[in-house]
């Protein structure tokens, strides 16, 4: 490959991940519909995508005690994430993988179904701490 | 040379130097730096888009380039040191000798996850956990927690096999040695070591807990056994692939090293026993 198509350097990259999450829910545009609090019993089936790069819906919720929310985010494509979620208010930065499946910073090395139950482990392995803002 | 042993067969004093070594670098600071540089690399690969450290072909001479760094900024501190490995298939327990008091330390309290024995134990004041991605400043694991397993001997021999380094699309989705290895795809090798450990090990910080070098000398040792497996394949691509280091492209951050520089890694170590 060309080094001319790859991000400059790691600092940069860095910066843009900043910028992404800062803004991601700054939207005036962006978040959530309608609250879908406790309806939800799929968490092991897929959230509305799957192989095609379908947005999964917005959710919005009280799991455990933490509020959790998922919205798409302004960003699609950069970074290859299009999609933002919160615990508390505050931006667990996710991912989704080639096969559709869903990882977070705070469970990296296993999948999920959807940004959802990403979320919902999060908050399970979180134990009641709060995120903190990513570097 | 240095040589990099089982950590199974470590002598007392190789487990005191090496802890020590590790607070050392923990203390001066540098130690902080290794965690920040990974967890900008986790965040920062993706399957569509550039990909350096994980998740790619790269993985590997990434994670070699990474550790012969660490190993080098232990080695400062102590000339004597070298990154042991931690074979997951034989010392499968939590009551493993790793584990103990006087290596790393046990899995995490019930309450909180908090480690609460050895060196690396808040309590102990030497190992606060600073690079992080929630407001926890203490070591955390959970061993084997639910029930996980680790892999097998079997399972990784399967793994081994596989006669193809790499494959299209180069990333979480491929077939091929590397992705298998990685754990994307298959029995999952590396990534199920990560979640069996748990705490910060499961996470995008994960180099917070000193057995992340452990377990990633053991992933380079079977990168190693894979090639003296199939001594006629190589890595793979060979060239010109978006997004993607091929053989001759430099990795970030060093910009100086290549895939096929770390291809021999006797010419920075050897292993204790014949890989």
């Amino acid at each position: 490959m060309s080094q001319l198509s790859r991000r400059s350097a790691l600092g940069a990259s860095a910066t843009a991940l900043a910028g992404l999450t800062l803004t991601a829910f700054a939207r005036p545009n962006g978040p959530p519909g309608p609250p879908s609090a406790g309806h939800d019993n799929r968490a092991h089936s897929p959230e509305g995508h799957g192989h095609t790069p379908t947005q999964p819906k917005p959710f919005d919720e009280f799991f455990k005690g933490r509020r959790i929310q998922g919205a798409p985010s302004q960003h699609e494509g950069h970074h290859g994430v299009g999609y933002s979620v919160r615990i508390d208010g505050r931006e667990l930065h996710v991912m989704r993988n080639a096969d559709g499946t869903w990882i977070s910073v705070v469970n990296h090395y296993e999948t999920f179904a959807g940004p959802r139950a990403v979320a919902r482990a999060a908050v399970v392995e979180l134990q009641g701490a709060q995120l903190v803002p990513l570097l | 040379m240095t040589v990099r042993k089982n950590q199974a067969n470590l002598s007392p004093a190789e487990k005191r130097n090496f802890v020590e070594a590790l607070l050392e670098l923990k203390r001066s600071g540098r130690y902080d730096t290794f965690v920040t540089t990974h967890n900008a690399f986790i965040m920062s690969d993706t399957d569509n888009g550039d990909r350096v450290g994980h998740r790619s072909p790269s993985f590997l001479p990434w994670h070699r380039r990474y550790l012969i760094e660490f190993e080098q900024a232990l080695q400062a501190v102590n000339p004597e040191v070298a990154l042991p490995y931690w074979d997951w298939t034989a010392d499968r327990s939590p009551t493993s000798s790793l584990w103990a008091t006087d290596f790393l330390g046990g899995t995490g309290r019930s309450r909180d996850g908090q480690v609460s024995d050895g060196a690396f134990a808040v309590t102990a004041g030497s190992w606060p956990v600073s690079v992080r991605v929630d407001g926890r400043g203490f070591l955390r694991r959970a061993l084997g927690a639910g029930g996980r397993q680790l892999p097998t001997r079997a399972e990784v021999d399967s793994v081994l096999a596989m006669p193809t380094y790499d494959t299209a699309p180069w990333n979480s989705a491929s077939a091929g040695f590397r992705n298998h290895l990685e754990g994307w795809r298959g029995v999952n090798l590396h990534n199920r070591v990560h979640t069996w450990v748990g705490g910060q090990m499961a996470t995008g910080v994960s180099p917070n807990d000193p057995v992340f070098w452990l377990h990633h000398a053991f992933i380079d040792r079977l990168w190693a056994q894979w090639q003296a497996r199939h001594p006629r394949s190589t890595y793979l691509p060979a060239a010109t692939t978006p997004n993607v280091v091929d053989l001759n492209d430099v990795m970030r951050p060093w910009n100086d090293v290549t895939p096929a520089d770390m291809l021999d890694h006797t010419r920075h170590y050897t292993y204790d026993t014949a890989a």
